[in-house]
């Protein structure tokens, strides 16, 4: 009897336990994800970050000897001006969104409220659409005989076909296309957070439309055009995609590489080793612009 | 220089509501503003007080009419080049800005020299009693000192006019009235012309040298506090300045400015000082300040001599609170129609007697020129 009513005691002690601890109650909620994240994310990278240290087989097989063979290989002149060619077209691509992402966002955070959210849906609604049927499109409007070209063409604009399909210009138009709403959201966010008083009293004290642009509103969207950079740069870096399907084979990027190591070349000690070089790339160049910024609750739009 | 700082001339401002309607937001204002006045617009929210303040800052246009600053049409002048300046009510300060940044930004704009502006912004941040403050970031302040650089700002810039538009709403009451008086005595100093406003009469009664009362986008009177407070000209303003108790009547008999009205509920004549024009018939109210009232129990022995210069009215005590300074006594003067009376606590006693209680039977006298006779609305 004495034995049952402490049991009873502690068990409820344990409910009260998790009725008065946020931390447990916390935890309790997280943990799907804790668990989702573990399993395919967490895992897989560790895996990644073994596989690098090994060796290929002659058939592609796994050697389990551990050595640094593929990160001295990554150092090859090859691979490093695919990296720097990488990083240009990615930070190409940030720059091309920030030119037309930022007038975008100016408008929809300027806009009546009841239009922004009809504005902010149409900047999403692409994503119903798959990716890759996005990419056709585009091949369809660039190509040749595609949209574009017959249209120039018989407006007279031009007596020949542009080429502009299978070139560097085509990707970074595939690119701009693919990432522009990452960076019109953080941008819209942070410019839809500056109070039109901020702008009256800049008026007030004399300052120019331009000038209070200047003043005021550029800098107070910075925050959201750093979270927008890193939003578009460091998938950007990686995409293999549009360079892929609208590059032809002739656009290689890091990406393309790591994913021809894996299904190609069947060399994924390689690819991993070059995965997880892009991944500390692209953290360190995060925690620079976070840092930098403070961190930006616009990464969480 | 002309004889007014700020002039609205016919002033209509409407603006287009969502639902595709209109909203006349002032309607057909006309004020003007002296030099070196401290002039207050007070009414209630939605009076159209902050429209105007915000037409003659440049934010809006009039739809129709004409604001002129020192004699001359502003027009659709944008606010920067206006000279005039605004303390806005949320502050409005530049919150990525250092208080240097925020109270230079002004004379940036009109490229003064590095070397004046450092000195000038100096001396506006030790008016504002914030020497030292300059490296802070305006979220590192109180809502005082947030409030001294919002003033800073706009007074560095030496302007002819400032407009504050409920600058001290979000203070706590005491730092509240601390700052009313630093305000009034800030500009008499600068002696700048303010235009100030404001929902809270007692702000607008402590610090204006002449209020404007609105209501429903028009402006209803002008004067001194005094003139606003003892002889308001309806019974809006009567209502909106002060407390003070209606009775509603009929007018029976005007005698030059003395206007006697019959009260129907009582069959009872008063007499009380006409504001503006009556005619006989008409249905007009009569304003008494509570504390304008005099008080005497039943026998009322000295207020027989007071026939003929006083209103006599019978009641009984309903209630009564001691609030220290005086007592409020609310009385029954028949069929239901109460009066609130301040009685000042002018002897220093103990004794019950000394106070009236409830049910006491009680007669109220109200000499003539207290007794102020209003048109309805």
């Amino acid at each position: 009897m004495v034995a049952d009513a402490t049991q009873i005691k502690r068990k409820f002690s344990l409910l009260r336990l998790f009725r008065e601890s946020t931390v447990a109650q916390g935890m309790a909620l997280i943990s799907p994800t804790t668990i989702y994240l573990l399993l395919f994310m967490i895992l897989p990278m560790i895996l990644v970050a073994v596989l690098s240290f090994m060796a290929r087989g002659t058939y592609g097989n796994v050697i389990y000897s551990f050595n640094f063979q593929n990160y001295t290989r990554l150092v090859d002149p090859i691979y490093l001006r695919i990296l720097l060619y990488s990083m240009g077209v990615g930070l190409a691509t940030m720059l091309f969104t920030v030119l037309i992402g930022y007038p975008l966002a100016y408008f929809i955070a300027r806009s009546p409220v009841r239009q922004r959210s009809l504005y902010l849906f149409l900047i999403l609604l692409p994503f119903w659409t798959n990716f890759i049927i996005r990419i056709y499109a585009w091949i369809m409007i660039l190509r040749t005989e595609g949209l574009l070209n017959t249209f120039l063409l018989n407006l007279g604009l031009i007596k020949i076909p542009l080429d502009i399909l299978y070139t560097p210009t085509a990707v970074l138009i595939g690119m701009v296309y693919e990432f522009l709403p990452f960076m019109v959201l953080p941008l819209y966010t942070s410019l839809e957070k500056i109070e039109n008083a901020q702008l009256e009293a800049a008026a007030d004290l004399g300052a120019r439309p331009w000038r209070a642009f200047l003043r005021i509103t550029l800098p107070l969207s910075i925050p959201g055009m750093i979270a927008g950079s890193i939003l578009v740069f460091i998938p950007a870096m990686g995409m293999f995609v549009v360079p892929d399907l609208m590059g032809g084979a002739k656009t290689v990027l890091v990406g393309n590489v790591i994913r021809n190591q894996f299904l190609t070349s069947r060399d994924w000690p390689f690819g991993a080793a070059g995965s997880v070089f892009l991944l500390i790339l692209t953290l360190v160049f995060t925690l620079y612009y976070t840092r930098k910024a403070g961190f930006g609750e616009e990464l969480l739009v | 220089m002309n004889e007014f700082a700020v002039e609205m001339r016919d002033v209509i401002k409407i603006f287009p509501t969502p639902e595709g309607g209109e909203v006349t937001a002032v309607n057909q204002v006309t004020l003007r503003i002296r030099h070196g006045e401290f002039f207050s617009m007070l009414g209630p929210s939605g009076c159209g007080k902050t429209t105007s303040l915000r037409m003659m800052a440049g934010f809006e246009w009039p739809t129709k009419g004409e604001i002129y600053i020192d004699g001359k049409a502003m027009g659709r002048t944008p606010p920067y080049l206006r000279t005039v300046n605004t303390v806005f009510q949320s502050y409005a300060l530049f919150q990525h800005m250092s208080v240097f940044q925020n109270v230079a930004f002004g004379l940036e704009m009109e490229h003064v020299t590095k070397d004046n502006i450092k000195r000038r912004v100096g001396e506006a941040l030790e008016m504002v009693k914030l020497s030292g403050m300059g490296r802070r970031k305006p979220k590192q302040l109180s809502g005082g000192q947030q409030q001294r650089v919002a003033l800073a700002r706009a007074l560095i810039k030496r302007p002819a006019v400032l407009l504050l538009d409920e600058p001290l709403g979000s203070l706590d009451l005491k730092l509240r009235k601390e700052m009313q008086l630093e305000l009034k005595a800030l500009q008499k100093e600068v002696g700048i012309t303010f235009v100030y406003v404001t929902h809270d009469q007692e702000e607008a009664l402590t610090m204006s040298d002449r209020i404007a009362v609105m209501s429903q986008g028009k402006v209803l009177q002008v004067g001194t506090p005094v003139e606003i407070y003892e002889r308001p000209n309806c019974r809006f303003v009567a209502d909106f300045i002060g407390e003070t108790n209606f009775l509603n009547g009929i007018v029976k008999k005007i005698e030059r400015d003395l206007v006697t009205i019959e009260l129907p509920a009582l069959s009872q004549e008063i007499t009380g000082v006409g504001q503006g024009s009556f005619t006989v018939g008409q249905e007009v109210s009569a304003s008494i300040r509570p504390e304008k009232v005099r008080l005497a129990d039943d026998k009322g022995g000295d207020l027989a001599k007071h026939e003929g210069s006083n209103n006599l009215l019978r009641g009984r005590v309903v209630t009564t609170a001691y609030v220290g300074s005086n007592t409020r006594i609310i009385v029954d003067i028949g069929h239901n129609m109460r009066m609130d009376i301040w009685e000042q606590n002018h002897v220093s006693t103990l004794d019950p007697e000394a106070y009236y209680t409830a049910d006491d039977k009680v007669r109220i006298s109200l000499p003539f020129e207290n007794t102020l006779i209003l048109p309805e609305g």
